[in-house]
């Protein structure tokens, strides 16, 4: 198994773009990593798309196949496929990704992620976001995915004592870090009070506890590491690339507190790079609902069990802090296009490490990790990134 | 209009029917045809397993959203519950109101109306859980 | 001997004061109150239907005995609320408790389709058709916003399992009386029912339930002192009363069978509900005589007696009737509107 870089990388702003098509989307991030990159289409050897369900929202299968196809690459008859693990579809494709590379089988590889989210109303997005849970036993009986968000925000709640104001800190601080990130969805501050005070979704979950509907896409080109410095001067290695599993159900786990596929990911992830948590220099996890991402810092070795809040309250996950969090504006500020969003955190780690992030650059960053999750943390994919 | 793939789970959903595995004597629900445990060991011997529709609530949500088919009844609330047979359920509370639904309390399963393919199509019904009303009078008489 | 082996009924937990309804209409809260002898009526909540409904009933039946599905050899569901136009209820009973090789169909005689029902399944025991069956009357009506039917159409159920052993309480004999009497209807593809006013009393509830119960006390040489419990059918809270005057029985013997002044008409569920009351209290050798009414319009009549058996009953297995109607959470009428589908539903 041969190590593997990351020679480009580009996505584009998150939002909701009734002019873009998902084709668009996807075909508009891919050009900017080859950009990156410096390569040409025809350079690359393989397509990884992750997409969770453009089936649902707008029709389409085939996804791997359509990106190539709009890519100006369907006769050059490229393999292309699409990965699928619900919203952790990107970080799951980029996985599949740096397999292709670290077996020989590929060299140039390009992972995209994406996803056309606003061609449909409210509450049919909410439904098909509930694929991710168990259909037949968890949604058919009026669960909802922020209602088993929230049950797990209760559940943590009555075991440590969390308060809602205390987990609200967390959204604050996404919000914060969008401002200083023009691709964002959203670039405006918001109040303890705004988002204490917001509509409610899932009792306690407020509007602002939940990350938005956004349309976007990202990619990046993969190379074997020996060869990297060919394409560019600040190639980035990924150090680890973990996925594991668990009950797709709330109701199957022993707890709803922590979260066994994050545990041993990020196990994994650390042992395959040689690093601690002491060694990580900024994040990006996963905070589609905040106590999803609470429990993620815990998971990962960030903080003790029942004491994650601590790092928002002591000021750490600032992007001038001990623990630089989501300075993309994580989820929930900068947006969260399901499949693309795996792909989109490692985008983010990427500039930093080039020292490439602007207004928001965490000074001297030489290691990042992005945790990306599928349901309600029921998949966990993991990498860790490296200057090299 | 959606037949098959609600009928062929109405029994377990009408009465709450899971497996126990006869090799470890777990219980689990919904119904598995292969222990998590025992993994092929149990393969073709799960038996089937109905539970007392007993249970205390373990963790619980208001939802405010608007939900295909469930639109007309927001604010609802929906609960993991514990039950002593061992396996948590996921399910709807009803006949109380919001503010009255904590952690621990003793609930009981009712067969109602969970939701319908649109008006022209069937009526899918299954559990939900109201509190258990003797219990909790038992609790706080003692 | 036949007769009823267990019973069991069930009414929702939400209930509307009639003067809340009145207060809607600029009625005085007198009117239905004292007018019409009822206080407040059940409602079904949003994810309750008849079906619901019967199966709460026959669960809470089934407590106090258990009797294996395959030994049920009748269902019959008795309502004018039945979920489907097409689609039995009494299929849906079979899956529930798993009597798949019974005789099962739904019977619809307005508020006479419960006691029709028991009457099939005693028929089919005393002929050693089958051994055990299940006799249902369940309904959630519903009455025109406005009308003076909305502050008595409401929503509840019981299960009586009939058969040969261990009988609670033997039917000694049942008799019925029907004419062509078109009291209250309501035709194909309406919404609400409509009903003849006045009419709907003498010619209707009190010829119907006075010529049934006669018959039946002539037949079987009875007069209204042998009996210890009446349950009549019981549109308001005042007919059962009256005619229970006009017959002879006093207030004594109606009281614990009347339940419509707090739960309002459960229709097929009526006068077995009624019947359900009386057998929560009732001991052995007590007799009973229970005459239901169903517009269009008929009347069948039972005489009861309940038997030693009662006393190793476990009738503590699940909820008494009155203890039922005592756990009420009472709603306005916007959620009530809400509740009974009122309120046009938008496009899903």
């Amino acid at each position: 198994m041969r190590e593997v870089a990351i020679i480009g990388a580009g996505e584009t702003k998150y939002g909701e773009h009734w002019e873009k098509s998902l084709r668009d989307l996807a075909v508009e991030a891919g050009l900017k990593a080859l950009e990156d990159a410096g390569i040409y289409a025809e350079d690359i050897q393989a397509i990884f798309g992750g997409n969770m369900s453009a089936g649902s929202f707008v029709g389409q299968e085939h996804v791997g196949a359509l990106i190539a196809d709009f890519a100006g690459l369907a006769e050059t008859q490229i393999p292309a496929f699409r990965v699928e693990a619900a919203c952790a579809s990107g970080a799951a494709a980029l996985h599949a990704g740096y397999l292709a590379v670290a077996s020989g089988m590929y060299d140039i590889v390009l992972v995209g992620g994406v996803e056309k989210m606003t061609d449909l109303p409210g509450e049919m997005v909410t439904d098909i976001l509930a694929g991710a849970a168990d259909r037949e036993w968890e949604v058919f009986l009026g669960a909802t995915f922020p209602a088993l968000g929230a049950m797990m925000a209760r559940r943590y709640m009555h075991e440590f004592g969390l308060t809602i104001e205390q987990l609200s800190l967390l959204p604050v601080i996404a919000h914060k870090h969008g401002t200083m990130n023009p691709d964002a969805h959203f670039q405006r501050e918001i109040t303890l009070e705004q988002v204490l005070n917001a509509p409610m979704v899932a009792d306690p979950l407020t509007i602002m506890h939940c990350s938005p509907v956004s349309d976007g896409g990202a990619a990046v080109v993969l190379a074997p590491a020996e060869i990297a410095k060919k394409y560019t001067d600040s190639p980035i290695k990924i150090a680890a690339s973990t996925i594991a599993n668990d009950y797709i159900s709330l109701h199957s786990r022993p707890s709803l507190v922590e979260s066994p596929s994050t545990i041993i990911a990020g196990k994994k992830a650390y042992k395959m790079a040689r690093k601690e948590p002491k060694d990580i220099d900024l994040v990006e996890i996963h905070d589609a609902f905040s106590i999803i991402a609470l429990e993620g810092l815990e998971d990962l070795g960030f903080a003790k069990k029942g004491e994650g809040i601590k790092l928002a309250e002591e000021g750490q996950l600032y992007y001038d802090g001990d623990l630089p969090y989501n300075v993309s504006g994580g989820l929930k500020a900068k947006g969260h296009p399901v499949g693309a969003t795996g792909v989109g955190q490692v985008v983010e780690i990427v500039k930093h490490l080039r020292n490439e992030a602007g207004k928001r650059q965490v000074p001297d960053a030489r290691v990042g990790l992005t945790h990306n999750v599928g349901g309600t943390m029921t998949t966990s994919v993991i990498h860790i990134l490296e200057v090299m | 209009m959606v037949v098959p793939r609600f009928w062929r789970e109405r029994r377990y959903r009408y009465n709450l029917i899971g497996t126990r595995c006869p090799e470890c004597g777990t219980v689990y629900f919904p119904p598995r045809n292969v222990c998590p445990k025992c993994g092929r060991k149990s393969v073709g011997k799960m038996e089937e397993f109905q539970l007392s529709g007993k249970g205390k609530i373990y963790s619980y949500t208001i939802v405010h959203q608007n939900v295909l088919g469930f639109k007309y009844q927001r604010p609802y609330v929906m609960a993991i519950i514990e039950t002593p047979e061992g396996p948590k359920v996921t399910g709807q509370i009803v006949d109380v109101e919001p503010e009255e639904v904590h952690i621990g309390m003793p609930v009981k399963a009712v067969f109602r109306r969970i939701a319908e393919d649109g008006k022209a199509g069937i009526i899918q019904y299954g559990y939900k859980f109201v509190p258990d009303w003797e219990e909790i009078e038992k609790i706080a008489q003692a | 001997m036949v007769g009823i082996v267990t019973y069991g009924s069930y009414i929702p937990i939400y209930r509307i004061k009639t003067a809340e309804i009145a207060r809607m209409w600029g009625d005085k809260p007198e009117y239905p109150e004292k007018g019409l002898g009822i206080l407040s009526k059940s409602v079904p909540g949003y994810d309750e239907d008849a079906a619901t409904i019967a199966v709460e009933a026959l669960r809470n039946a089934l407590k106090r005995k258990k009797i294996p599905g395959d030994k049920i050899g009748a269902i019959f569901v008795g309502s004018e609320s039945h979920p489907y136009a097409v689609k039995p209820t009494a299929s849906l009973i079979a899956e529930v408790v798993g009597a798949y090789k019974a005789h099962a169909a739904d019977l619809e005689f307005a508020c006479k389709a419960g006691t029709a029902a028991m009457q099939n399944v005693y028929g089919m025991v005393k002929a050693g058709m089958i051994e055990y069956g299940i006799a249902i009357g369940t309904d959630t009506s519903q009455g025109q916003p406005g009308d003076a039917l909305d502050y008595s159409a409401s929503a509840g159920g019981t299960a009586f399992i009939i058969g040969k052993d261990e009988v609670i309480a033997e039917i000694n004999d049942t008799v019925s009386y029907v004419t062509d009497t078109p009291d209250f209807w309501r035709r194909e593809g309406q919404r609400y029912p409509s009903h003849g006013g006045r009419f709907t009393g003498e010619p209707a509830y009190f010829k119907h339930i006075i010529s049934a119960a006669k018959i039946l006390m002539e037949k079987v040489g009875t007069s209204p002192q042998d009996y210890n419990y009446v349950v009549f059918h019981q549109p308001n809270g005042k007919f059962p009363y009256r005619v229970g005057k006009r017959l002879g029985f006093t207030k004594d013997q109606i009281k614990q069978g009347l339940l419509t002044p707090y739960i309002g008409n459960t229709y097929s569920g009526a006068t077995p509900t009624g019947l359900s009351a009386v057998l929560d209290v009732a001991k052995p050798g007590d007799r009973i005589l229970a005459v239901s009414f169903g517009s269009g319009a008929g009347s069948d009549a039972f005489d009861i007696t309940v038997t030693d058996e009662m006393e190793n009953f476990n009738r503590d297995a699940a909820p008494k009737v009155w203890d039922m109607i005592k756990r009420a959470k009472y709603v306005d009428y916007a959620m009530y509107l809400k509740f009974r589908g009122m309120i046009v539903e938008v496009n899903e």
